[in-house]
Parts: C-alpha cells; structure tokens; sequence
C-alpha cells in the first residue's frame, strides 16, 4: 500500500466529517479529534456520575413514597449515563479507571452545577427542571456530533433525560400551588439554580476556547451563547406558568429579535466554581475518592466469586 | 490493587423482542460473563428494551480494517447485477 501523508489523511478526515459520515472507533482521526473527545466524553461521564450526589442527598428524605421511587430511579439513571460515556470513552483507546483517577485527582473537570448544595426537596425540583433542562440543551444536538459511539450515547441519554426535566418540573409546580411556605421554597430554589443553569452551557461564545475547532470537527453544533438564549426562551414561559419568578432584573421580551434578553451573567463566579472552589466542590470530590476506596471491597468481592465460578467449572 | 480496569471489557448486544436479531449497544467492565450480564441487564435495559442479552469478550471480536474497506468490498459495489434494479422488465409483466 502507498503511503498516504499526514494531510491528505486530515483531508480526507474533514471530507467525511463535512459530509456528515460518521466517524467510527477503528477510522483514522487527527490525534487532536481524539484528545478532544477523550477530554469531552469522560468529563461528561464524569458530569453524570458527580451529578448523582446532590440528588441522592434527598433519596432517604423525600416527602413520599412516589418521590422516593422516581428520584431513585432518576438518579439510577444519572449512573447508567455515566456508564455509556465510559464505554464510548474506551472506544477512543482511553483507560475507563485512568480517567477516574483523573477525576480524584482535580486533572479532569466536570459539570460546575454539581457543586451547589442542595439543602432543600425544592432542589429537587429546581435541578431536574433547571438542570436537566439545560442538559437537554446541550445534548440533543450531540446526538449527532461527529462520533459515532458517543452520538449513539447521547440518543440513549436524551430518550430517558426527558423524564428527568418533567419530574422535576412537577415537583416545581406542586410546591408552586402549595401552602405560602411551599411556593416560598420553589422561588428560593429557582433563584439559587437560575444563574448556575445559565452559567452550564459554557463561557461566552468569544471565550470559548476549544469551541471554533469543535465546530469544524462536528464535535459541537451550537455555539453556547445560541444554546444559552434557547434554553431562556423556552425556560422564561414555564416559570410564568407556575407563578414563579425569574430572578433578573434585567429579564425583558424583545418583540423585535423574538427573544428574551437576560441580565449579565457572573463569570467569575463561574470560573471560581470551575477552578475548584465553589460551594461543595471538595465534598463531592471526597465523596467520589471514598465511594472508590471503601466500595474496593466489592470489586475485590466480585473478583473472588468469578474466580471461585471459574474453578467450579474446571472442577 | 483490583481495579475494574483488570477486569476483561464485555461489548453486549440485546434481542429486543423475540424474531429481532441481538443487536450491539455498548461494553462494560465485568469479572467474568455471569457478572458481564447482570450488568449489563442493569445498565442498558432499564426500560425493558430487551428480552435476550449476549456479552462477548472484547478481545475475542475480530473486526475487518476500516483503512482497506474501500479494497475489501470493491468487488461487491462492481456487480451491480446483483440487484433486481438492474434488468429491464417489459411492460405488462407483472408479479416479478
């Protein structure tokens, strides 16, 4: 076979890419497509699996049995989705339990929204409107990102996350039509998650760093700030509905452009929560660092009975 | 230490209802293929989408090299006869 050179394989890459053919685990592709995804897919299994923390903290304390059964189901799912980005991650040639450790120790990052407390059950509400609504957003394009394995995740993801957004979304409005108390702990709730679900879709388009290449790639799709205003404009209407209030002064319909215009949004506060020193950022760390040491045991339980299985067999 | 990294990688494929073909929807990491199904049972059929699961060992899938496609089913994409499309049907012929 005559070699090929570098450039015409990055052409030939691109050609592909620009002709919306998919890319596939064993397909040559640029080192730098390959870095990108690695540090994309595991920070977002690593999103879905740190994201099961502020929920789980109401499993044993939500207000009846049906709550107690849908959150868990919920946040059952919040780890199967982390366990179909570790697959698509492996696919790269990236090592599932590397990748982990890269969590435990500060190297890999992951969703800044999980690193706000969750002290009241209208979070629960809040987060599953808020939050998953949000990564709703940003997800259902990813169903058709360039890659094949983590497009396929993403439109497994995107079939159960709808569940997630409505029961939250129902838990908003129960509280809403509530005792006065009731409705006062939903508005609380929306205001602390607003700006956080705001901030989730990234830097402004101008600070994004990887977005410009992500784009050409079809990695991305949208660019933030598009994904930001689409997530207000559908988002503004609901809170309406409920009775709840938006928590921006600067909140106005411009009938003109057919979109909402929202006030400035705190970036540094973003980029302290993202640096690592947001509200719970070193619990939910050390709350994954000891879910791994203290859970060893049931790995290593599992390893002996397969063994032991095994020798049965033999036997 | 024991890490679910020494543990083999599984690529699973799921029936999703009887006289439908087992289809591929992922990997895991699993102890041994007893385990590899429990998982798997618990990782991508949680809405009932499968009645059957298979699991297979990842090293032991043998894949065609996707740099030689182009050569290896050439002579498939050259015998355009193969299809019904390619003969000339008079008018007037039916059921054929």
């Amino acid at each position: 076979m005559k070699e090929i050179s570098l450039v015409d394989l990055e052409n030939r890459f691109q050609k592909k890419v620009d002709s919306e053919i998919r890319i596939e685990p064993n397909d040559w592709m640029p080192e730098e497509y390959r870095r990108t995804l690695i540090r994309q897919i595991s920070q977002h299994a690593h999103s879905e699996v740190v994201g099961m923390l502020p929920e789980g903290n109401w499993i044993t304390r939500a207000p009846n049995l049906r709550r107690k059964a849908v959150l868990l189901a919920k946040v059952q799912d919040e780890a199967g989705h982390g366990l179909y980005l570790y697959s698509a991650v492996e696919t790269l040639g990236a090592d599932r339990e590397q990748t982990i450790d890269d969590l435990h120790s500060g190297k890999a990052k992951y969703s800044s929204i999980f690193n706000y407390p969750t002290p009241t059950w209208a979070d629960m509400g809040a987060i599953g409107w808020l939050v998953d609504g949000a990564a709703i957003m940003n997800q259902v394009p990813l169903c058709r990102c360039s890659y094949g394995p983590y497009a396929r995740a993403m439109v497994r993801v995107c079939k159960e996350e709808s569940f997630h957004q409505r029961q939250g979304f129902e838990i908003m409005t129960v509280l809403a039509q509530g005792t006065p108390e009731q409705k006062a702990m939903a508005q609380d709730a929306l205001d602390r998650f607003w700006w956080p679900a705001l901030m989730m879709f990234g830097p402004n388009d101008d600070e994004s760093k990887h977005s410009k290449q992500s784009m050409k790639w079809k990695i991305k799709r949208f660019s933030n700030d598009d994904l930001r205003q689409q997530f207000v404009d559908v988002t503004v209407p609901q809170a309406k509905l409920i009775g709840l209030t938006i928590p921006d002064p600067d909140l106005k319909w411009n009938e003109k452009t057919g979109h909402y215009e929202f006030g400035e949004i705190n970036w540094d506060e973003f980029w302290q929560v993202v640096e690592g020193n947001g509200p719970c950022n070193f619990d939910r760390i050390k709350a994954r660092k000891d879910a791994k040491e203290k859970g060893m045991w049931v790995r290593k339980a599992a390893s002996a009975h397969a063994a032991k299985r095994a020798a049965r067999k033999t036997a | 230490m024991s890490n679910s990294s020494d543990w083999p990688l599984w690529e699973v494929f799921i029936r999703s209802k009887q006289g439908l073909n087992h289809k591929h929807v992922g990997s895991l990491r699993a102890p041994d293929a007893q385990l590899a199904i429990e998982n798997a049972r618990d990782v991508y059929t949680r809405r009932s989408e499968g009645i059957s699961i298979w699991v297979v060992e990842s090293n032991n899938l043998f894949a065609s090299d996707p740099q030689d496609s182009d050569a290896f089913f050439e002579p498939s994409e050259s015998k355009v006869y193969r299809h019904p499309t390619f003969y000339d049907v008079p008018d007037g012929i039916s059921h054929m």
